[in-house]
């Protein structure tokens, strides 16, 4: 068997998640498990990953994956994997790694697996576990053939370090027509100004139950009554309503605040893996269907726009007194 | 310019698994994957733009759910072909792909649409799968696309940011549940809907061999269904006029202010 995981990175960095990845396979002993770093001027990488618990790395190392698009990457992976016979590709799940687990998929007829919370191998059988419908039900999910791709959720493993060293392959990188006319016009970088939400110990946070972005007045008035921060879902900060330094979920922020209060937010698994690290969680939606009302300890079904500015009010009364 | 929309029918409520199949329960009502509305406003907006563009829905999914599909016919789209077979039932994102790559590649669409995920899978993959079996450019997660001179252009944001990225058409996208406000369908749109062009058409007609179909098609499977770990309680209130005095009882009791 022989296990390869696709590490992403970011400028120097190797990405924290697919490092954790790594690292949760490399535990798991029994086999080799390889690691493939694609992108441009990157050999400088290799040897963190090795630190993390790959035996062997592959570096694609090319103009054509400078930018983090999928397509490119598609094509490094299906030579790699007819070349060096690997069975099993994992994927720490981003944006970029979900469309390059999509497209090898395609390109190689080969099984995806997605949302896996953990690999496990029995008798050498990889199993993913797998929750779904909100996850009210985890599920045991295998590939029939081979090559098997899996990815993992977001923020499911911490890296290890094991300072082991990795031998080094560079690899060829061959690219098809089609793989690289889209390109990267712009890759605007996060910006960070005020304080972080990191570090807060109570958020509010507002989805697109608000109604608009006028709305957003009643989140920030409850957050400063109570001594806290403010935080949007994806959905809002896309439509431009709040900055996306506030957002939480797969693609912002991760919080664990003592309280966090949800308001007008459908709890989608993308918004959860960034929040249910949270103390207490009290949801306020209207509609009692909500995802978000399986794992908030308190959920209140109504109308925020009535409920946020009176629990605002009892919030300064007791202060007041 | 012809746009082609992906649109998947889901079930409208009560989720569960069927035991003995593993697979999801689709025997309840069914309704228009709501990411797809997105996708669908955004084709008729690229439309309205252009003179003789046509917006075609194409959908992989079993026979009855041409009457949901109706509701983005119902929205503006000028027409839909839902492929369907019995055999089809199972299929994974392997088969899945197959099968609409080939009634896209027969549409012959200069822009394929997807919707952000399908609400009963949550893969939000498809369009790479597709994107490489039309061997097209792809940009995903799209939360502000624009079109000029056979030029894509999308916004989207990744783990660190927003990314501007542009592609030649004909192309494949992703777009994000904020890029646009989907409209409801009009009294009339909906009268509309049911003289619209309606093609159901079998896996077999567009050549998809029967062992690329369904599980036979599928490169994955369902082993076993298991509860999840256990979580803490939950309380449910409905505001009745005092949720707020009540969420403060509960913050209170639970230390949480
Ligand atoms: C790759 C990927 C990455 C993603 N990353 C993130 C991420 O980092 N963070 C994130 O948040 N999302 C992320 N998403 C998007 C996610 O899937 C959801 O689309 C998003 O979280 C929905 O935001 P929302 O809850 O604000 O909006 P909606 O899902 O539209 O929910 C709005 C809710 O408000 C309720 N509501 C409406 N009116 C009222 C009212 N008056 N009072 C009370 N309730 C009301 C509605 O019942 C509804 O439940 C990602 C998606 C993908 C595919
Ligand atoms: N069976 C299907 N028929 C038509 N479109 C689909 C189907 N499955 C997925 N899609 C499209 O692909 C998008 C993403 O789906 P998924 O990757 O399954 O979450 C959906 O929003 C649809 O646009």
């Amino acid at each position: 068997m022989s296990t390869l995981v696709f590490l992403e990175h970011h400028g120097e960095e190797l990405q924290a998640d697919s490092l954790g990845v790594l690292g949760r396979l490399a535990q798991q002993g029994g086999d080799e498990v390889s690691a493939l770093i694609a992108g441009s001027g990157i050999e400088g990488l290799a040897k963190q990953a090795g630190a993390f618990g790959a035996k062997r790395v592959y570096l694609a190392d090319h103009p054509a994956l400078e930018a983090p698009l999928p397509q490119p990457r598609v094509d490094v992976l299906a030579a790699l994997v007819e070349e060096q016979g690997i069975d099993t590709v994992v994927f720490a799940a981003t944006v970029l790694t979900a469309d390059v687990a999509a497209g090898l998929s395609a390109r190689l007829e080969a099984g995806l697996n997605w949302d896996l919370v953990d690999l496990v191998f029995e008798q050498g059988r990889p199993i993913g576990k797998r929750p779904a419908l909100d996850d009210s039900v985890l599920l045991d999910v295998g590939w029939k053939g081979e090559p098997r791709l899996a990815l993992i959720r977001t923020g499911t493993f911490e890296p290890l370090e094991s300072g082991g060293e990795a031998r080094v392959e560079p690899v060829a990188v061959g690219l098809e027509d089609f793989s690289t006319l889209a390109t990267m016009v712009e890759q605007a970088h996060e910006e960070s100004e005020g304080p972080s939400i990191e570090d807060a110990e109570v958020i509010v946070a507002g989805g697109r139950g608000l109604g608009g972005p006028e709305n957003f007045a009643l989140i920030e008035e409850l957050a400063k009554a109570l001594g806290g921060a403010v935080a949007a879902t994806r959905a809002v900060v896309d439509a431009g309503w709040y900055p996306y330094a506030a957002q939480v979920g797969q693609t912002g922020k991760t919080v664990s605040p003592r309280l966090y209060i949800a308001c007008g937010i459908s709890g989608a698994i993308q918004h959860k893996v960034g929040m249910q690290g949270s103390t207490v969680i009290v949801a306020i939606n209207k509609d009692p269907h909500a995802p978000i009302f399986e794992y908030a300890d308190l959920g209140v079904v109504g109308d925020l726009h009535e409920i946020v500015p009176k629990l605002t009010e009892l919030v300064r009364q007791r202060r007041a007194a | 310019m012809k746009i082609a929309v992906c649109a998947k029918i889901v079930p409208e409520q009560a989720r569960r698994l069927d035991p003995e199949t593993k697979r999801l329960d689709r025997s309840g009502e069914l309704a228009l994957n709501p990411f797809d509305a997105n996708a669908i406003e955004e084709a008729l907006r690229l439309q309205a733009g252009e003179a003789g563009s046509e917006v075609v829905l194409v959908s992989f999914g079993p026979a009855r759910a041409l009457e949901a599909l109706r509701k983005g016919l119902a929205m503006g789209a000028d027409r839909l072909l839902l492929l369907t077979d019995e055999a089809g039932a199972g299929s994974d994102l392997v088969a899945t792909s197959y099968a609409l790559a080939r009634a896209l590649e027969r549409e012959q669409p200069e822009l394929v649409l997807c919707g952000q995920q399908a609400s009963d899978s949550d893969g939000a993959v498809m369009w790479a799968a597709l994107a490489e079996r039309l061997r097209r450019p792809l940009i995903s997660q799209v939360a502000e696309l624009t079109v000029s001179d056979g030029k894509l252009r999308g916004k989207r944001q990744t783990e660190f940011g927003y990314d501007l990225i542009e592609a030649p058409l004909p192309a494949v996208v992703g777009v994000s549940d904020a890029i646009n406000e989907p409209r409801y369908p009009s009294l009339k749109g909906i009268i509309g809907a049911k003289k619209k062009p309606q093609e159901t058409v079998s896996l077999g007609e567009f050549g998809v061999e029967p062992d690329r179909a369904g599980e036979a098609g599928s490169r994955t499977e369902v082993y076993a269904l298991g509860e999840p770990p256990p979580r803490g309680e939950t309380e449910r209130i409905e505001d009745d006029g005092s949720a707020a005095e009540k969420i403060i009882e509960f913050l209170l009791a639970r230390k949480a202010i």
